[in-house]
Parts: C-alpha cells; structure tokens; sequence
C-alpha cells in the first residue's frame, strides 16, 4: 500500500485526534506517531512508516509542530536516524530490523558511529579493528581502537566498521557489525576538543563480544554497506528545509539589524554577501529536494554539505568581528561532555569554533571535492597503488 | 535558536525545476544553436563589426516562435512565461549567440506590454515584435540597473520631436524602432531617424552604439509617470533573465572545461587528474548548480509576480554575474596558451560574461538592492 498526501493528513489528523498533544505524555505521544507510521513515511509499515515518498513526510511534520506536538529532538539521535536507521532499514535482517528502528527513532537508543581509527580518517578503508569469528560461541571478538566519535558516551548502540580478512585488499576485508556499547571490553575516554568540551570521544574495545546475529550485511561486504552509510551522512545535511534568513546567517543579521553601532561599511559588504550565498545555498537545497519529488534526484547533494561548511565558517568569522569586543569573550571553557549539538543557540565564539568541525566530520571538503570532481564531473581519479595490495602489506 | 519571522519571507516555495514544454523548447533552441550558431561562426560575424545573423534571428524569433514568449496570445504572443524566455536565454548564453533577444523580446517587449493596454501603437509595436517581423529596442543604456535614475533622459521640443543622446544602447544597429523615455513620456522612434554612433564593445556579440536624436518625429506611447513604471518593471524582468543568459555561459565554460583537461596531457596524465584542477573544477560546478537555483527562482519569481520578486531577482543578479565571470576566467586559464588565443571561443564568453556583469546593475548594485528589500541598512 503507498499512501498519498491525503491519505496521511487524514492519518495525522487522526493521531492528534487520539493523542492530543496537550493532555499527553510526550514519549507516548511518539511512541503512537511510530505505531501510526507517521514516524518517517516512507519506512514500511510496522516500521515507522507507510511506503508513501519521502518528501511528503514535511507536510506531516509541518502539521504535528503547528499542534504542538514532541518532536524526537534528532539533534540527540542525529547519527541513529541520518545514518544507522538507512543502512539498517536497507541491509538489516527483518529481527534486526524489528528490535532497533522503533528504539531508535524514539531516542530511547542513542547511536554512535565506530568508523574512523587514529590511522584510518579520510582513508576510512585502511582500518585496522580486528573482528574474529568464535565459531563455537556464534560470536566476534573484536580489539581496536576507534576515535572522534561522537556521542559515544551517550550511545546505547554503535555501528561499527572491522576488518575480518587482513589478507585481502583493504576493501574487501571488512565486516559491518551492530554493537552494543554497554558490552564487556568496550571503554570510552572523553576527548576535549576546540571548543573546551568533550563532543567526542576515543573509544577502545578490548575483546568485545558481538553476536553474530548483530552482523550487518554478509561477512567481508562491510564496505558496501558502509557506503550506504556514508552517502546518508552526508546528504542529511542537505535535506534540511530552512526559511530564508535560517540558520547561521540568522543571529548576525538579527544583530545587525539591533545594533547599528556595530555596522561598519567593510562588514556592510561582506554580510550581504553572505546573506546573497545562504538564500542561494537555501534555494539550492530547495531545487534539490523538488527533483527528489519528482524523482529524478540531481548531483547537487554531494556538493551541499562543502557549501554549509563553507558558509558556516565565513558567516561566523564575520559575527565575531562585528561583535568587536564582545568577540574576544567566550561563553565557558568548563570542560563538559554535551548530549546535544546546538549550533545556534550558544554564543558567536561557540560557533566559530565548532563550524571549523564542519569541513572535517562526516568527510572533509577535500575528499568531498574529490568525489565531485570524479563521480560528477567525470575527472580522472589520482593514480593509486592501495587497491590490488592485501591490507596487512600496506605501508602505515 | 532566535526564530524571527525573516524580512521579505518569500511567499511560496518557487518551482525551480524545468517542465517538460521548456525541456522541448530548450531542445530546438539548442538544435538550431548547434547547427547555426557555431563559435567560429559567431568570431567571423563579430570580426566583421555585425555580429547579428538575420537568419538565425527570423528561425529563432519567427520560425520557433521564441520573440513572442513573453506577449499574450492576444497580442499575438504564444503566452508563455518567464521561465520559457529564462531557458531560451539559457541556451543563447551557452552559445554567445549575437541576437538581440534580451533587448529587443524582454526588455522593450516588457516596456510595451506595460503599456499596450492604453495604448493602441504599443499593442501594435508589440504584436509585430512577438511575430519577430521587427526588431524594437529600448535607448536605455546597458548598464542601467533596476532601481537607478535614468541618466540625462532625452528632452521633447513640443509635439513629440525628441532630442538627445543615449550613449551605450545595446543592439540599436539591429533595431527597427527604437523605444525612448522622454522627459514628457515614452515614445516610439523609427530608427532611422536617429543617428547611431556605434562604438567598440568590449562584449563583441552584443553590439553597443551612442543614439543621437536631433529633432526626430516620434510616437507618444505613455505619459512620464507610465513610462517611468513601465521601465522599471523591465529593468526587473531583464536582470532577472540576464541570470539565465549568465547561467547558460557558465554552464559552457563549466563543460568545455571539463572535457578539454581530460583530454589534454602534460606529466603523463590527464590534466584533470590533477587535484589542484580537480578542486577548481569541483568549486565551479557547486557554483554552477547554485547559479541554476537563484537563476530559476528569478524566473519562475517574475512568472508569477511574486511580491518578493524584486529580492529574488536581486539574489539572482549579485550571485549569478560572479559565477559566470569566474566560470569563464576559470575556462581561459585551465586551457592554458590556447585559452588566450583569438582563435579559441573561449574569450568571446570572457568579453561576454563581464559585460554581463555590469549589465542592468553590478553585483554591487544589487547586493545594495538586498540591503534595502532585507532591512540590512548600510552603517
Ligand atoms: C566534530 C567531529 C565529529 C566526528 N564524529 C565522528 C564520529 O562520530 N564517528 C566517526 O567515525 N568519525 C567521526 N569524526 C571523524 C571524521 O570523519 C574524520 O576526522 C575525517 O574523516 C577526517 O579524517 P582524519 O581526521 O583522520 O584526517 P586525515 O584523513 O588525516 O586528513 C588530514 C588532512 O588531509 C586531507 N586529506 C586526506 N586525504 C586526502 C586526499 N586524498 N586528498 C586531499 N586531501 C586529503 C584532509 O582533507 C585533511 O585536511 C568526527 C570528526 C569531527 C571533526
């Protein structure tokens, strides 16, 4: 059954009619959204969703918010639902399936992503964690370090990248696992970064166990699941729908507008400029999402998360020096370990700060460039002698 | 996070794809572009001095009805939009064509339909352009940008006998009728009863000339405060379409690009496996596609008058000039020697593209124009 966009404003209508969101809990509230499979729509049923197209899943949240509904605050769950639900939903046995979604997208299980080691980053392939099948047990055990990982500390769940054959060349080695962040063996240390607090984390695992139920996708094929993976992270970014003048250019323009003793003609010139590029980035990202409606997705996603990165810095750096002095103060350099991201409602050396992550985390701009220029442009790739050579031969 | 309601919020999303009847008419705009408008073509016309070809004209103003997209059926028009004359405009930019398109079917034709109403010779003037029988072009200067004075405006001795001159007036050699905003209202010219002065354009497929009127007979369209609308609101469509023209270029140079560093080897490799290249390249694309979007919300802001248009179309114009001037000095640089030389295309987009940028308002001009329709004021 698909649904159509009647069909689910009548289904949404319904839900509130039911659960008024005023009389209920919010967590129960969600959990009848998810039954009600208005979660993501385009899920299957009993999944969360109801087959109909992903784009019509804006028109229900749009409703849901005007009534005042919960939302599942995915800047909690962020990696669980932009990255761990697709590749479940697309490589995940139906028991996989049926025990994480519902979990998952209800933020009852926070998910981390074990992917990048101190000696695999932007050449994610080269990682070393090991994984070895205890045929008796039906179980891996798994040693290895991972690193930057974010929100390890408050992960129930982790989806994790291991190399089952050293042997073979480094991509065809690897296995993908779902693993449980409160085994035995699994040690996360908090690692303080740019902006004084601890977002990320190292994350060591000393024999840890991992049923071979939890082995996502088939032994050795870890990569192209995790290309799934990669490709969602980083058209998430994108796929969020922001009103003109949303996002970071938000808070500079208000200041601009409130303190006029600020303005100066230098940063006149630059503001509109950037003000001009994020209403381009915005209608950017608006085409984009109208060619996935009508089914014929465009390239342009591969390149929406350089312009973010970009934009975010500059327009950031630019708040900072109209702040004058206050932009030689900062909030609070206490280390703490934050269960959210909140870009814009922390103060202008916060954000200048963190958007320097942008160009870095999820894929940096240079490797995002590369794969512009050769999968879209058709550019010849760097010549390379990585790929034929088994990865325990090499250099590292 | 501080959600204010943002100034000038738009009004609904813009439709910023391309529908099925503008990808056919882009299809025969491009096959006849392909076949007749040739970049060594368009280099030996530009070198004679009259870079127009009449021939392609009528094929593309009469022949694929492109003259008439913007005129009402009832005035003899196909009654199309905006964003059918945005991607006709794609297409000319993609192949320099020298026709005089945007003056002579956006800009007068704007000027006339704004007028045409209350007046029986513009409705007439504009029924003849649609058919493409006759070439009609504002004596506006090209440079002048939506929400500008008009420069020392010609003056009428008594009775509609207009004297004065319009310096930089693009395509006048190829007019017909020229249209004049006088101090006393709009008026209609046969051109050959003013003097053309043409001069050396930087720009060699858009031909400028200095208009000189010296007591020409002319024909009252509009009173001064008409006139005045009817402009403005032309100025507005033309720099909005100008991002298509500005679109289509840098698509060019974008794609020419492209194919020219994976073929050409220096190092024993392809130039394009280069990653300072590859990055280049990677950064203009982005721009490009981004340049589709603002130039698509332009047009399709214009075709259904939204009241944020004026925004829109101000975005279009200080983001799209930019891309297409980086995208053509990007297209002679990684050619390299041959980039530079007379018999290469690629400096007809160059001289096209920055003049392009100074037409109908700099990127600065209308980035002051965000400032305004934003509420971000200057210090
Ligand atoms: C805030 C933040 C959160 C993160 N969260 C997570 C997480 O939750 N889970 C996780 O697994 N990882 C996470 N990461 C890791 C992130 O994915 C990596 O940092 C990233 O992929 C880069 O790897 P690297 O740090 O090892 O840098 P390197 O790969 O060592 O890169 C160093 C520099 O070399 C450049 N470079 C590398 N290769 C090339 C090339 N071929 N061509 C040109 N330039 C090249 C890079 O662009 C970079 O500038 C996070 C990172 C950040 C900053």
């Amino acid at each position: 059954m698909t649904a159509d966009a009647e069909d689910l404003r009548a289904r949404t209508r319904a839900l509130l009619a039911a659960h008024p969101p005023a009389a209920t809990a919010p967590a129960d509230f969600l959990r009848a959204r998810f039954d009600a499979g208005l979660a993501w729509v385009h899920y299957p049923e009993g999944l969360g969703g109801l087959g109909a197209p992903r784009t019509l899943q804006t028109a229900v949240d749009a409703e849901l918010e005007a009534a005042g509904a919960p939302d599942n605050d995915p800047r909690r769950i962020g990696i669980g639902l932009g990255m761990a639900a697709p590749t479940i939903l697309a490589h995940g046995t139906e028991e996989q399936k049926a025990r994480f979604l519902r979990p998952l997208w209800l933020g009852e299980e926070v998910w981390c992503q074990l992917f990048s080691e101190p000696g695999a980053g932007s050449d994610l392939a080269a990682l070393g964690t090991r994984a070895v099948l205890d045929e008796e047990a039906g179980e891996w055990v798994v040693d290895g370090q991972k690193v930057w990982t974010s929100s390890a500390h408050t992960a129930r769940w982790a989806i994790l990248l291991a190399r089952t054959d050293p042997d073979l060349p480094k991509h065809q080695g690897i296995t993908y696992f779902l693993c449980d962040m409160h085994a035995p063996g699994v040690e996360v240390r908090p690692l303080r970064q740019i902006t004084g607090e601890a977002e990320f984390n190292e994350v060591f695992l000393t024999g840890v166990r991992i049923p071979d139920t939890h082995r996502l996708g088939a032994v050795g094929q870890g990569w192209a699941v995790a290309r799934t993976t990669l490709m969602n992270e980083r058209v998430s970014i994108g796929g969020m729908r922001i009103p003109r003048e949303g996002g970071m250019i938000a808070p500079v323009a208000a200041a601009w507008r409130e303190r006029p003793e600020l303005r100066t003609h230098a940063l006149h010139q630059r503001l509109l400029e950037l003000w001009v590029e994020s209403e381009v980035a915005r209608l950017t990202g608006e085409r984009l999402r109208q060619q996935l409606a009508a089914g014929r997705p465009g390239p342009e996603g591969s390149g929406m998360k350089l312009t973010f990165a970009r934009l975010n810095q500059e327009i950031s750096g630019l708040e900072l020096e109209l702040l004058g002095e206050e932009g030689l103060l900062y909030g609070d350099w206490t280390m703490s370990r934050p269960e959210t991201v909140d870009f814009t409602g922390r103060d202008a050396g916060y954000r200048y700060l963190r958007a320097k992550g942008n160009s870095i985390e999820g894929g940096t701009s240079e490797i995002l460039l590369n794969i512009v220029a050769e999968r879209v442009l058709g550019l010849p790739p760097e010549p390379r002698d990585d790929k034929d050579t088994a990865w325990k031969d090499l250099s590292r | 996070m501080t959600t204010q309601p943002a100034p000038a919020a738009p009004s609904a999303p813009y439709d910023l794809l391309y529908s099925q009847t503008e990808e056919e008419l882009r299809a025969a705009v491009r096959a006849l572009l392909t076949d007749r408008c040739a970049p060594a073509g368009v280099l030996a016309r530009a070198e004679t001095g009259r870079p127009h070809d009449p021939e392609l004209w009528r094929t593309l103003a009469a022949g694929i009805g492109a003259a008439g997209l913007l005129v009402p059926e009832k005035l003899g028009g196909a009654g199309a939009t905006h964003r059918e004359a945005a991607v006709v405009l794609e297409e000319l930019g993609r192949s320099v064509a020298p026709v005089p398109y945007l003056t002579s079917c956006v800009l007068a034709t704007e000027i006339l339909l704004a007028v045409a109403c209350d007046n029986a010779d513009a409705a007439a003037l504009v029924a003849e352009a649609a058919s493409g029988g006759l070439v009609c072009v504002p004596a506006l200067p090209l440079t002048l940008a939506p929400g500008a004075p008009l420069p020392a405006p010609v003056h009428d001795g008594g009775g509609g006998v207009l004297s004065g001159t319009v310096t930089s007036v693009a395509d006048a050699v190829a007019a017909d009728v020229l249209l004049v905003q006088a101090d006393t209202g709009l008026y209609a010219v046969p051109a050959d009863r003013a003097a053309l002065t043409p001069r050396v354009p930087l720009d060699l497929t858009r031909p400028l000339a200095d208009v000189t009127l010296d007591g020409a007979a002319a024909t009252r369209l509009a009173d001064p405060a008409s006139a005045r609308a009817a402009v403005a609101g032309a100025l507005l469509s033309g720099a909005g379409l100008l991002a298509s023209e500005q679109l289509g270029l840098a698509e060019w140079c974008l794609t020419e690009t492209v194919a020219y560093v994976r073929e050409r080897h220096q190092f024993n490799r392809p130039v394009g496996s280069f990653q300072a290249l590859k990055h280049r390249l990677a950064r203009l694309w982005l721009d490009v596609a981004s340049a589709r979007a603002a130039a698509r919300a332009a047009a399709d802001a214009l075709a259904t008058g939204a009241p944020d248009a004026p925004l829109t179309v101000a975005v279009a114009q200080a983001y799209c000039s930019g891309v297409a001037v980086r995208a053509a000095e990007e297209c002679v640089q990684l050619h390299g020697g041959i980039g530079m030389t007379w018999e290469h295309p690629a400096h007809l987009y160059l001289k096209r593209a920055k003049a392009d940028s100074l037409a109908l308002g700099t990127a600065g001009h209308h980035r002051g124009l965000v400032a305004d329709f934003a509420e971000l004021p200057a210090p």
